[in-house]
């Protein structure tokens, strides 16, 4: 492969976003170096109105629902929760209403005015179709959307993309995975892009074309590069006109150990708001293991909670218009227990909340069959009873917002699934 | 297959990658290579810096009750709450000063040992018992838990192993379990009639133990059998002023305790002792064990032959742990092309700075590498520990890092090393003809070791 004259790509660098007519020339010879490995789908012409928009964000860990949710008209719930438990609204430290007995923890207010909004539906007692105990197994349940742990490489959001009428494709990559792996939940055959923050700077031009080369025979090295240089494109626009964060706030981030990055927000918006960008968007958001010491209305959770807030509160802003054609769904692989365990905490459970956000809801509400909170009520007498599956609620987003056709999603999205029928309602008409 | 062939896979399959000259050595015998590293005493890390566990604990009880927060009733209940932000800070700074030390440590060794496949073993066993630095009393503990628990014991038994780091602050801590008491011991029922307040159990430990350090999630255990364990571990704790792993026997849960169907009498200590000595054998634990072991070394999914052969031998020598590497080495799926998994960060790094002889100095910038390239030293984020499939590290933004990482360093020595002379001493049959050609063309010396750092047979084993 000859070198396209008069490129200077700095991977990594935002000001490379001038140069990115020149970039894509050479990562048009790259496709060819590739030696046509990639599955690129068909480039529709960027149109007036943008497509609909997912965001998915696996809260890792077991969010305990009990407290982001706290269901304190329930006559079990106080005296099960103890100091943890959220007081009634109105009353010091209380939670903010919703409706029935439910209120959100004092942390979410984004999420409460979002309710007011009419463009957020609670989703309680919801679970995976996974009954056990461990984190790493109810988390591949819940991203490889099948009945049992280690049952597929692939993810079903990755499958449900590849599953999309070639129409339906705006770009070359139809989801961005915002860390440095692309979780299992997309994996697969679509192909999907990758980015999170750096600080090296990196090779020139003839260097990357020399690797390219040196991939040619390989074919996952050179979709990798392929990929890597296209999302430090899109990500290099996302931000023009902005600095890279400084690195003493990067370093403050981290150390605080916030649930989700500001700054990781912000790209995934710049990435979802172009008009070719991807339609899809995951993001991870760690540390919700709160075995001890969680605290109630102030404490290690609910700062944790109160970041997860602001981070939705950016993401509407940073999206601006496109918020409208937007759905956010923010999950966690199980809840935790019923009762306050020996140290403050609560233990691995099973049924938890998940939020439905975005302007593209039809919100307001609270859906949940309330299982009760009473000993012989709660799943083998301690964690709250799942009355709802959470793929009921991942089918009707796929299939009507996203467009997902209905054949696909019973065969290859959730194959499990025969007996969970979409929930009705939850999107905008 | 060619010896050649056998040599480059045991230095850089089994081990942690070629230094010049080694694949030479190691290509008259590669298997003899490999069983000479499991002959003598585990080496221990030298160097002056490192405090052992308890001489850091005391000095974190002093720092705490200098700040005057250290008061009657043991260390572990202040452990995460220092009484002001300027305690915390210090506090931060004296574990932080020590992790760095530690992790120096840690590389320099790898990057220096001749018997690399004994420390990728140690590697494989701290990440097998994983803690993580993201809590704080772990920051100033992982280190010397990989010291002083893992390295003794890698070439014992796994029941000693298991032992030894169940017993270690940095792992009781991580998993919570000096605050755990029992519901009907002595402390949790004076703690009721003094203060009105109820303690109980934290299930944390008991289950990680289950699931990730001894039967493994499909292992054939309930949840009955996570609480009899938390029950039996109860009482488990640190001596904050001494820095020691201490029996209590007040929060210890009384009873006898069922566990796997086998009845464990109330014997204090010794019950939880006696049921990890019983889950250090167990069949399930062998098969756990092995399916790691096959999938750290030979391939991320190894055949269910290479999976028995492993566990028939962890089972028939009760866990004595050389016998299950000989049989790793014997397994002839393990010496098999093309090369199966992709490097982890960590070996990657390591690998790079074995091959091209890097001295281990600056220690801010280097352990910046295993952060920026995705993998933070004992940082793991959870008690799982590291992914350990391909498909876990080979991502786009993961790729783009390592290009970045392999620029500076061509950047850097570009003129004082020879990637095309250094090809072949590191990679021996495993060179492709066409890295070769590359590196002969290269635009410049720096370009040259770039490309031999990021060609495909370098990141992969």
């Amino acid at each position: 492969m000859t070198s396209p004259e008069g490129i200077g790509i700095r991977s990594g660098d935002p000001a490379c976003s001038a140069e990115s007519p020149a970039r894509r020339d050479f990562l048009a010879a790259a496709f060819l170096a590739a030696g046509g490995a990639l599955l690129a789908p068909t480039l529709s012409q960027a149109g007036t109105s943008i497509a609909s928009r997912f965001v998915f964000i696996i809260l890792r860990g077991g969010l305990d629902g009990l407290a982001a949710v706290p269901p304190y008209g329930d006559p079990h719930y106080a005296g099960l929760r103890r100091e943890l438990a959220i007081g009634a609204p109105g009353t010091q430290g209380g939670g903010l209403p919703l409706e029935g007995p439910f209120a959100l923890h004092p942390s979410l207010r984004f999420l409460h005015e979002s309710f007011a909004a009419r463009e957020l539906v609670v989703l309680h007692a919801v679970a995976s179709p996974y009954r056990e105990r461990s984190h790493f197994d109810a988390q591949n349940v819940l991203e490889s959307g099948l009945a049992r742990p280690h049952a597929s490489q692939t993810g079903w959001l990755n499958r449900a993309l590849a599953a999309l009428p070639s129409e339906a494709l705006s770009g070359e990559e139809l989801g961005v995975a915002l860390g440095q792996n692309v979780p299992l939940v997309m994996r697969g055959p679509a192909p999907v892009a990758s980015w999170s923050p750096t600080q090296l700077e990196g090779p020139d031009e003839d260097t990357l074309q020399r690797i390219m080369d040196l991939y040619a025979a390989d074919p996952l090295l050179s979709r990798r590069l392929v990929d890597a240089l296209e999302a430090d494109e899109l990500a290099g626009e996302a931000q023009s006109g902005e600095s890279m964060p400084a690195p003493g706030r990067q370093r403050r981030n981290r150390a605080r150990g916030l649930a989700i990055s500001q700054d990781v927000i912000r790209v995934a918006a710049g990435f979802l708001q172009r008009d070719d960008g991807p339609r899809v968007a995951v993001l991870d958001s760690n540390g919700w293991d709160t075995h001890a010491n969680q605290g109630a209305a102030q404490g290690p959770l609910a700062l944790r909670l109160a970041a997860l807030d602001a981070g939705l509160r950016t993401l509407k802003e940073q999206l601006g218009a496109t918020w409208r054609q937007t759905v956010v769904l923010a999950v966690t692989e199980f809840g935790r227990t019923a009762k306050e365990n020996g140290t403050g905490g609560t233990d691995h459970g099973t049924a938890s909340v998940a939020f439905l956000l975005g302007g593209a809801v039809a919100g307001g509400k609270v859906i949940a069959d309330w299982p009760g909170l009473a000993e012989r009520e709660l799943h083998e007498g301690r964690d709250l009873k799942p009355t709802l599956d959470l793929r009921a609620v991942l089918k009707a987003v796929l299939a009507d917002h996203l467009g997902v056709p209905t054949r696909a999603l019973e065969e290859s999205v959730f194959p499990d699934s025969a007996d969970v029928r979409p929930l009705q309602g939850l999107l905008r008409a | 297959m060619s010896e050649s062939v056998a040599a480059a896979i045991a230095v850089n399959r089994f081990g942690l990658g070629a230094r010049p000259g080694e694949l030479a050595a190691a290509s008259h015998d590669p298997r003899q290579w490999l069983l000479r590293q499991l002959d003598g005493e585990p080496p221990e890390l030298k160097d002056s810096r490192l405090q052992g566990s308890a001489e850091i604990l005391s000095q974190a009880w002093n720092l705490r009750r200098e700040a005057g927060s250290a008061g009657a009733g043991g260390g572990d209940e202040r452990e995460a709450r220092p009484a002001s932000a300027n305690a915390a800070q210090q506090l931060m700074r004296f574990y932080r000063r020590i992790y760095v030390a530690e992790a120096t440590a840690r590389v320099r060794h790898a990057v220096t040992t001749d018997r690399s496949f004994l420390e990728r073993l140690t590697h494989f066993w701290t990440n097998h018992f994983a803690v993580s630095v993201d809590k704080l009393a772990v920051l100033g503990l992982a280190g010397s838990l990989e010291r002083e628990a893992v390295r003794p014991n890698v070439l014992g038994t796994f029941a000693d192993l298991l032992l030894a780091v169940e017993r270690h602050p940095a792992m009781l801590f991580y998993l919570d379990n000096p605050r755990s008491v029992g519901p009907d011991s002595p402390a949790a029922r004076a703690m009721r009639r003094r203060r009105g307040r109820d303690a109980g159990l934290n299930e944390n430990l008991a289950r990680e133990i289950l699931e990730l350090h001894t039967l493994g999630v499909d292992g054939g255990y309930a949840q009955a059998d996570v609480i009899a364990l938390a029950q039996m571990l109860t009482g488990w704790s640190i001596n904050g002023e001494r820095g020691r792993f201490e029996f209590r026997p007040a929060m210890h849960e009384p009873g006898a305790r069922k566990l796997l169907g086998r009845r464990y009498a109330d014997a204090g200590y010794e019950q939880a002792e006696a049921a990890l000595r019983d889950l250090a054998v167990h069949p399930s634990t062998a098969r756990h064990v092995a399916r790691r072991l096959a999938c750290h070394f030979i391939a991320d999914d190894p055949s269910a032959a290479a999976v028995e052969r492993i566990a028939n031998a962890f089972l028939e020598s009760r866990g004595d742990l050389p016998t299950v590497y000989r049989a790793l080495i014997d397994t002839p799926e393990a010496w098999e092309r093309p090369l199966p998994k992709y490097k982890t960060p960590s070996d990657y790094i390591i690998s790079g700075f074995r091959g091209l002889q890097l001295p281990v100095v600056s220690d801010r910038h280097l352990l910046g590498s295993f952060e920026l390239l995705g993998q933070q030293i004992y940082a793991p984020g959870s008690p799982a520990g590291w992914p350990d499939r391909s498909a876990d590290w080979d991502g786009a933004w993961a790729l783009m890092r390592r290009i970045e990482w392999a620029d500076a360093i061509g950047q850097r020595l570009g003129s004082q090393r020879n990637a095309a002379r250094l090809a072949p001493q590191l990679l021996g049959a495993n060179l492709r003809e066409e890295t070769r050609k590359a590196l002969a063309h290269a635009a410049s010396g720096a370009q040259a070791l770039t490309l031999l750092l990021v060609s495909p047979e370098f990141l992969r084993r």
